[in-house]
């Protein structure tokens, strides 16, 4: 029992970094998301062929190796960032592009009259999506949203390949020093307990658009 | 007026509307009958600028209606918005549109709301509504923007009797208040009984 006061300190500091790298990517990648699933379905072709590239690409190969290419490899390009920016920027950047397509398929499922009531009435189309449509798609989208969010705390421990340290490296460190595997055992913990804690506020959301069918 | 010249539309290789002529008064309820497929709701479409046609006009008191502003619609589906209370759904395109002060938009919308008995509603949810109560939400919707023309898409298909004549009813008085009321209907008899003109849309392949 000493053992684990003596080590959760050392936990929770590591945890402060998967909490902010968490909270800086659901801020930003969610807003960004929306852009990008209203650029993907923007009738600019060309809009809509540069988003889906990009989508493409973030999809399609492995967050680890974003969040490298944005350290080790913009460099070579003259472009250097400091670890938490890229780690920042690899982040928002992958989950902006899920949540694009998560987004992209909300609007989908609203039925086509809802744009055409707003369209009789001469609603702008800035109002019909952000007034009439996006409320909508929130509701439709809130599970598949929480989803993402719960695999980014855990996909937070990626941050390792740059050095940071966060709960999960604190963990296998102090695993290694005394050769024990409490400290993981405690870090899967702490994740638990986090994640519990996001679903819950996630219901709560679910909850407040409820109100209506 | 509301007239209708030379009107064609086409989907893809299908004509649908060929050379449409017609005329619609203000005051007046203007029936459009005829057998399904033969163009009636893509005809109200184009009128409320859902639809583009390929040739042919549409002119408001000898205008083209580019924006359409003064041709409403209510859908056969009604197409309400489902997160917005009655009263929102009303005040809505009133404040975001014609830029009228909540207060004003409310005042406007309790009229509606008096006018189509909905008294007591204000605060409920399209799901809350009955079929009736949410086709009169959609009414008065469409009658918040003040169009000069109003067009219902199969207002009776979904409803009894009773209800039917309640929408006779709504459509003579939106009539008697200056406006111009036109009306998509399978419903020969309901035509009949409330129509001040009736058209009847013809296969153009027939």
């Amino acid at each position: 029992m000493d053992y684990i006061f003596e080590i959760t300190p050392f936990l929770l500091d590591g945890f402060k970094t998967t909490l902010w790298v968490f909270s800086i990517t659901a801020l930003f990648s969610i807003p960004l998301g929306i852009a990008v699933c209203l650029l993907r379905l923007s009738k600019i072709k060309i809009i809509s062929l540069i988003i889906q590239t990009y989508i493409l690409i973030m999809r399609g190969t492995p967050l680890l190796l974003q969040i490298i290419f944005i350290y080790f490899g913009l460099p070579i390009m003259g472009i250097v960032l400091n670890r938490e920016v890229s780690v920042s920027i690899a982040f928002i950047l992958n989950y902006a592009a899920y949540f694009g397509e998560i987004f992209r398929g909300g609007i989908n499922s609203i039925d086509i009259g809802q744009f055409e009531a707003a369209k009789v009435l001469k609603l702008s189309k800035t109002t019909t999506y952000l007034g009439i449509i996006l409320p909508q798609v929130f509701k439709i989208v809130l599970p598949s949203l929480g989803n993402e969010l719960i695999t980014l705390i855990k996909d937070t421990s990626l941050v390792y390949v740059l050095g940071l340290g966060d709960i999960l490296r604190a963990a296998k460190t102090l695993s290694n020093k005394d050769a024990t595997i409490i400290p993981l055992f405690i870090a899967g913990g702490i994740y638990l307990v986090f994640i519990w804690f996001v679903t819950i506020l996630l219901k709560k959301v679910e909850m407040r658009f409820e109100y209506y069918k | 007026m509301l007239r209708i010249e030379n009107l064609n539309k086409s989907f893809g290789d299908k004509k649908v509307l060929q050379d449409l002529n017609l005329e619609f008064e203000r005051w007046t309820i203007t029936m459009i009958t005829g057998e399904s497929g033969v163009g009636k709701t893509t005809l109200i479409r184009c009128l409320c600028g859902l639809e583009t046609y390929d040739s042919g006009k549409i002119l408001l008191q000898d205008e083209d209606t580019d924006n359409n502003r003064s041709i409403g619609l209510v859908f056969q589906n009604l197409n309400l918005f489902p997160h917005f209370t009655v009263m929102k759904n009303i005040i809505y395109p009133l404040i975001k549109v014609k830029k009228l002060e909540k207060r004003l938009a409310i005042s406007k919308a309790e009229d509606l709301i008096e006018m189509l008995s909905l008294n007591g509603l204000e605060d409920h949810y399209e799901y809350q509504l009955s079929g009736g109560q949410k086709q009169r939400v959609a009414i008065a919707r469409a009658l918040a923007m003040e169009p000069n023309y109003l067009c219902f898409d199969e207002p009776t298909s979904a409803l009894d009797y009773k209800l039917r004549d309640n929408v006779g009813k709504i459509l003579q008085k939106v009539a008697s208040k200056g406006r111009g009321v036109i009306v998509i209907t399978h419903d020969r008899d309901f035509a009949q009984k409330y129509g001040d003109r009736i058209y009847e849309l013809k296969n153009i392949y027939n």
